[in-house]
């Protein structure tokens, strides 16, 4: 079976059983037009139309603080490395933030790799769904080519009125139908529904700003010197709001806390960030991109051209954000625009 | 949340025993540690570890002895700040974790058969030593060998007696230089950049290697290639912020490299245009 049918009354079941069984997470509203990824027991608080959430799905592979060692200084100091890791279902994810999860899972398989991401990412299933229509007027998932379904999900969720259509990609994405009942066949009605549902969104969906997705990579190699960045120089205020909410940053900071006891302690990593004042300081003093402006074009350049070189992909997804969050109003769609008048 | 024990984990220090220490000036200790069961580092010359002091910290520290010496390594530490003044309080006999060694060193088999001009201000000394050491370890296996050193004042010369030593050989030259000279000195004053024009050498078959603080690369660098040393013949070893070790945490990164990985020894014509590395 590659694709199911779920009737919008069945999706509280779907949920719920689900629930039962181990944590579910969903889009829900935080108010003020926000949503965030949060547990749920059934679908009554999911929200299906959301612009992306405050933080992204990134906060349960790459949690905001964790454990990776965990020691014991009385008798001869002792010391485990350990995961913090739970089985879960991630449902609701859009497109954009499937890319941003490819991104860090290639950051993190790569030698040396990483274990604590690598053990934790396949404890969770991901249900993603499909945007019909822009989330707001910050995205440019089709600049990056993130506005279609692209794989990275073990089930995939359409929303065609009274019914999605469910792509099933995985043998656990099967599962969770097998175990769930509460899926019917899909025929040829319906696939025909998805077909004309696409074609319309390709009439929508239009590259955000006015480049070829190939160009990006050549003009930010041509942009090394450019004036953009004495310009968010003057603007960036470096509050990091910018790279916490990106779904494919992934710096951390290493902190040990040794327990009051003075014994059982931990080393933990936490999220950290380039735009950060000391992020490259060294013991001599000098910090290097010294500069905001030179920060920003770091968190520029580690999405548009220094990833590419390394793994061949955009470490963008167009999910906007950064646009959406940055107190200085600084949007990636006019930087790249600005950048673009510039070489004209 | 649930925790699972994993193993062969990046972050897992080794704990290693500290066998001697000796003091070396009013801020920098020198520490010889044995992995457990006496195993070997087998690092090359310019990788670093990832030293812990449990509960307070990790930070990255050179190998400052010899690949040549077995069974045990040596780390030089300056203190500066929060777990490089907890290390200072450790002694022979207490445990550090050790992880590593990273990063990409200077490649002995690219220099064998060379002549060598060592370059080291302040604490490049220490990661070049094991360089130096290794070469003088296996003498036959290189060219002639030229080492300038230079410090702030004649107190902060590290490794004295083994400089010396050094100075005494037949087969090494030596040269050393202080900003500021006291009574007793006997070497040269000035900046380490005014020993290179006076330097003979044959540029072609010529390896520079360069350690120090930031400022001196420029310097070093331009009197270097004056003297027509191919760039790529130019290797210098860059301090970066780490964390991981490991090319993730991104504290390292300069531009696309990242300096616990890719280096932290680079040859001059890999990093010459990228901003910031110098
Ligand atoms: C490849 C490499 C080799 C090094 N080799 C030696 C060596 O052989 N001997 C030696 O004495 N020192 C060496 N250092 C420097 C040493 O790592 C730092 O002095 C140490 O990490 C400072 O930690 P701290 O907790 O004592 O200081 P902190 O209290 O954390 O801070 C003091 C200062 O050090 C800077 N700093 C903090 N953490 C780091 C870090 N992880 N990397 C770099 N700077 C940092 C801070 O920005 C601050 O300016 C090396 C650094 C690198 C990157
Ligand atoms: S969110 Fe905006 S102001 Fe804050 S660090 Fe990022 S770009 Fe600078
Ligand atoms: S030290 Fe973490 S990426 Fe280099």
């Amino acid at each position: 079976m590659q694709y199911a049918l779920l009737k919008k009354d069945h999706l509280n079941d779907f949920i719920s059983k689900l629930a039962q069984e181990q944590k579910v997470v969903a889009p829900v509203s935080r108010g003020f037009g926000q949503f965030s990824f949060e547990e749920v027991a059934d679908a009554s608080r999911i929200i299906l139309k959301h612009i992306p959430t405050i933080l992204p799905p990134k906060k349960y592979f790459m949690p905001q603080e964790e454990t990776l060692l965990e020691y014991n200084l009385s008798e001869g100091q002792s010391m485990e490395a350990v995961v913090e890791c739970q089985k879960m279902v991630l449902f609701g994810v859009h497109t954009c933030d499937l890319a941003g999860i490819q991104c860090l899972n290639i950051a993190f398989s790569e030698r040396p790799k990483d274990f604590n991401y690598l053990i934790r990412k396949n404890k969770i299933a991901i249900v993603g769904l499909e945007c019909n229509d822009y989330c707001d007027e910050y995205a440019s998932c089709s600049l990056m080519d993130n506005h279609f379904p692209n794989g990275g999900y073990d089930l995939f969720f359409t929303d065609l009125g009274d019914f999605f259509i469910v792509h099933v990609n995985t043998q656990l994405g099967d599962e969770l139908i097998e175990k769930t009942k509460v899926f019917e066949r899909a025929d040829k009605s319906h696939m025909d529904t998805l077909a004309k549902m696409r074609e319309k969104k390709r009439g929508i969906f239009k590259n955000e700003v006015d480049i070829d997705h190939q160009e990006l990579e050549p003009l930010f190699k041509k942009s090394q010197n450019s004036k953009v960045w004495d310009e968010l120089n003057k603007r960036c205020v470096a509050c990091a709001n910018c790279t916490n909410v990106c779904p494919s940053c992934y710096c951390f900071d290493v902190t040990d806390e040794l327990q009051l006891d003075l014994k059982h302690g931990k080393r933990y990593r936490r999220w950290d960030s380039c735009q950060n004042e000391g992020f490259a300081k060294v013991s001599g003093g000098e910090s290097f991109r010294e500069k905001r402006g030179e920060r920003q074009k770091h968190r520029y350049y580690r999405k548009f051209l220094y990833p590419m070189a390394k793994f061949a992909r955009f470490f963008c997804t167009g999910c906007g954000r950064c646009s959406r969050t940055c107190m200085a109003k600084i949007n990636l769609k006019e930087t790249i625009r600005s950048l673009i008048t510039e070489k004209a | 949340m649930k925790k699972i024990a994993i193993r062969d984990s990046e972050y897992e220090p080794k704990k290693s025993r500290i066998l001697r220490t000796k003091r070396m000036t009013a801020t920098e200790k020198l520490f010889e540690i044995a992995l457990p069961g006496g195993k070997s580092l087998d690092h090359e010359p310019g990788q670093f570890v990832e030293v812990s002091v449990f509960g307070v910290g990790e930070a990255p520290i050179s190998v400052s002895s010899s690949p040549t010496k077995r069974g045990s390594f040596e780390l030089c530490i300056r203190k500066v700040g929060r777990v490089t003044e907890a290390l200072h309080r450790l002694e022979a006999g207490d445990d550090v974790g050790i992880r590593g060694p990273f990063g990409k060193g200077f490649s002995v088999r690219i220099l064998e058969g060379n002549d060598l001009l060592f370059v080291a201000g302040g604490l490049g000394i220490v990661p070049l030593r094991s360089l130096i050491n290794y070469v003088i370890d296996n003498r036959r296996d290189f060219g002639t060998v030229n080492i300038l050193l230079g410090c702030k004042t004649p107190k902060d010369m590290l490794f004295n007696e083994e400089v010396d030593e050094w100075n005494k050989r037949l087969d090494v030259k030596l040269n050393c230089t202080v900003d500021k000279a006291d009574p007793a000195w006997k070497g040269n004053v000035g900046l380490i950049t005014s020993l290179i024009p006076g330097i003979n050498l044959d540029p072609d078959r010529t390896f520079g290697v360069v350690v120090g603080p930031p400022i001196m690369y420029r310097f070093v660098i331009k009197e270097l290639l004056a003297k027509k040393i191919p760039e790529r013949q130019i290797l210098v070893s860059l301090e970066r912020h780490m964390k991981c070790g490991l090319g993730k945490c991104g504290h390292c990164q300069i531009e696309n490299l990242y300096c616990c990985q890719d280096g932290p020894v680079f040859t001059y014509d890999k990093i010459k245009n990228l901003k910031g590395a110098l």
